[in-house]
């Protein structure tokens, strides 16, 4: 789970990582009376979004007086913003951070990983901070500084030394760093974050260290026990297909497609989305429905595929182990009837109480395609996709 | 003799009482496995499924003699459970929970670390379908039914995927030695690299089918090692082609955030080590069973 730039300052503030004076706008007139509250001559407008790569999309302003704030509010507020990372629909700008302008003198990166390969936190960082990891990776690569943490130890004074020499720190900025580094380990730690990545830790004209930009992400395993970070889930930054099959208990990623896909598994979930690609057509989501689906949970799948109005066909595929074909057939029965769905349906069934599921479909008298395999599954969706009367047009 | 489990492992359930540890343990025993008794703490000195139930994995160990334990139990409490099992003299654990922390699970492999390896717990999953070593003995929740016995061997992150392999290949007359579900969670216990060490030197499997999936180093790594220390013949297929960078599928691993991560670039690193790529999901079958008649002309 993701969260905006200022709830990530706040919470590493929090474990004494030092940020500039900022405050939350809502509208033009209060991010004028925030800059006013912070003081100074120069401040920043930045768009709260979830995705990087703000600056260049246009999300963030340098501003020196209350109109030129008011009216950099005013032309982000309402918009979306387009990133590289936010795909083409982007993403709505509903908040805004204004903070104090900082004076750079050198930029950072600093970031804390779960990395799969040593399977502990990892540190990276880098002398050539300001531009995106993958770049300084490319760039700059003889600059990275990487250290995985003994979850046995935790990170040590020494651990955060090492790094901080090797960024090239003078000795007298040392101790700030240090600081910093064990901050954000204890906060990656203790709030069971994925990800914490500080791109810029600034070194300020008088030699200070501050965090100019924050990320968090988080494991969304963990919330149960993680309260005060679930609360900050911001669902007007996912895609409100994802939203909607979320809050039903689904696991739903919403793409650029035309044939729904329901199935169990995310593995099978994914080899169909591949199998469908294979044969021409194009997947418009993945979507898992678990174990153990009931004919309810089913109807909630087809509820969340079909509020996709890009959707001209679906199929179903399931391989029951802990599922039970017959329940699957009964969903999609009671889904195509209440539903009254209108574009083509294919349905694969295989594994547990398979011939008691077909003989419901068949005995349904409703207009189902059945396949047997997986291939035929695929090749009889993209078929009937492609007879859609509006494809031809 | 198969990998990991068989007709004589004696199991032990974690999670026995509860409804979903029940059930699976009634699947389990009714496939034919050995299981002893189960755990469920605060319910010991009673009996569920005509079979002891204990307070703690250290005195059910004591009591039947137990090696191998499934666990089911919840995620808040699942890396404990794993701790306990590895701390009662375990050898093989598999652990059936979706949900369990990435931290926590980062815990129980640096815990895991303080016993040596030779007597170091083997660890499956978490988030898996488990084992199963067909006609023998299953430690999971895959459907047995489906699975031919034989002397092909099945490594994959997802269950359902390993169930499709596993019908697939039955069409062509293919059977199973074992089939291990890794799981699908970023820090998992064994890797790719594991399993197919354990086939390699099984004398009961000839050729080994591997399913994976976007995300993370371990197909890379399962390349490197079928290219440097394997003989038998790995048969390959990864999942997620049509996956987005950056969007989680399902699985909490399954995500792809580095260069090597995505289904394309994995292909072409098992290509590039040797490994035959089933081209899509339904010929899986088809190229472990193309590949088996390779080696029966060359033998």
């Amino acid at each position: 789970m993701d969260i905006h730039e200022y709830q990530a300052k706040e919470i590493l503030a929090g474990f004494g990582v030092p940020v500039p004076r900022g405050g939350l706008a809502y509208s033009p007139e209060q991010a004028a009376y925030r800059a006013r509250e912070i003081g100074g001559t120069k401040w920043v407008v930045k768009a709260q979004i979830h995705s990087g790569a703000r600056g260049k999309a246009g999300g963030i302003k340098i501003c020196s007086s209350d109109r030129e704030i008011w009216d950099a509010a005013n032309s982000l507020l309402g918009k979306r913003l387009v990133t590289h990372q936010t795909g083409a629909r982007g993403k709505g700008v509903y908040r805004l951070y204004v903070e104090q302008a900082t004076d750079i003198a050198t930029e950072i990166y600093l970031g804390f990983v779960l990395d799969r390969k040593s399977e502990r936190i990892m540190i990276v960082a880098s002398a050539a901070g300001g531009m995106e990891v993958e770049e300084i990776a490319e760039n700059a690569p003889d600059t990275i500084i990487r250290l995985s943490i003994d979850p046995a130890s935790g990170m040590r004074d020494f651990h955060a030394r090492e790094i901080a020499f090797g960024l090239g720190l003078e000795p007298s900025q040392v101790g700030q760093a240090t600081r910093i580094l064990l901050g954000c380990y204890r906060a990656f730690r203790d709030m069971d974050a994925t990800m914490v990545e500080i791109n810029p830790l600034v070194v300020t004209g008088d030699g200070d260290l501050v965090a100019l930009d924050a990320k968090m992400s988080f494991d969304e395993n963990a919330l149960f026990r993680r309260p005060q970070i679930s609360e900050l889930r911001d669902k007007s930054q996912e895609d409100p297909r994802e939203t909607y099959a979320a809050d039903r208990g689904l696991s739903y990623v919403g793409l650029d497609g035309n044939i729904g896909c329901i199935v169990n598994g995310a593995g099978l979930a994914m080899a169909t989305m591949d199998m469908i690609l294979q044969e021409g057509g194009e997947p418009a989501n993945f979507l898992d429905i678990g174990g153990g689906a009931s004919p309810e949970r089913v109807v909630k799948a087809f509820k969340s595929v079909l509020a996709d109005d890009a959707v001209q066909a679906v199929l179903v595929n399931v391989f029951a182990g802990i599922n039970r074909c017959d329940w699957v057939a009964e969903g999609v029965v009671a889904a195509v009837k209440e539903l009254e769905i209108g574009v083509p349906l294919v349905v694969r069934l295989a594994g547990t109480n398979v011939e008691e599921g077909k003989k419901i479909l068949e005995n349904s008298g409703l207009n189902i395609q059945t396949a047997d395999t997986l291939a035929d599954a695929a090749t009889k969706v993209v078929a009937a996709w492609r007879a859609v009367p509006a494809i031809a047009a | 003799m198969a990998i990991l489990l068989d007709e004589n492992t004696r199991v032990l359930i974690q999670g026995f009482t509860g409804r979903i540890g029940s059930f699976h343990a009634q699947e389990a025993i009714d496939y034919g496995t050995k299981i002893v008794g189960g755990v469920t703490p605060g319910r010991g000195g009673t009996n569920h499924l005509e079979r002891p139930v204990f307070n703690t994995v250290k005195g059910a160990v004591e009591e039947t003699g137990a090696e191998a334990s499934l666990v089911f139990v919840p995620p808040p409490f699942a890396a404990d459970a794993i701790m306990e099992a590895a701390d009662a003299g375990i050898r093989l654990c598999v652990c059936v929970t979706d949900g369990i922390p990435a931290q926590d699970m980062m815990r129980v492999k640096r815990f895991m670390r303080r016993y040596r390896n030779e007597s170091r717990m083997r660890l499956v999953g978490p988030n898996c379908a488990g084992v199963i070593s067909p006609g023998k003995a299953m430690m999971g929740i895959m459907p047995g039914h489906i699975y031919l016995q034989g002397r092909v061997g099945i490594v994959g992150r997802s269950g359902t995927l390993g169930y499709e392999a596993a019908s697939q290949m039955k069409e062509h007359g293919i059977g199973v030695s074992t089939s291990v579900g890794i799981g699908g969670d970023p820090i998992n216990g064994s890797s790719f690299v594991d399993t197919l060490r354990d086939f390699e030197a099984d004398p009961e499997t000839d050729a080994v089918m591997m399913i994976g999936e976007i995300g993370g180093p371990q197909e890379a790594e399962a390349a490197a090692f079928a290219r440097d220390h394997m003989t038998k013949p790995v048969i390959a297929y990864v999942a997620g082609l049509s996956a987005p960078k950056g969007r989680r599928m399902g699985h909490a691993g399954a995500i792809i955030s580095a260069f090597g991560e995505s289904a394309q670039e994995k292909v072409e690193i098992l290509k590039n080590a040797g490994v035959t790529v089933a081209p899509t999901p339904s010929e899986m079958g088809a190229t472990v069973a193309t590949v088996l008649g390779g080696l029966n002309q060359a033998a």
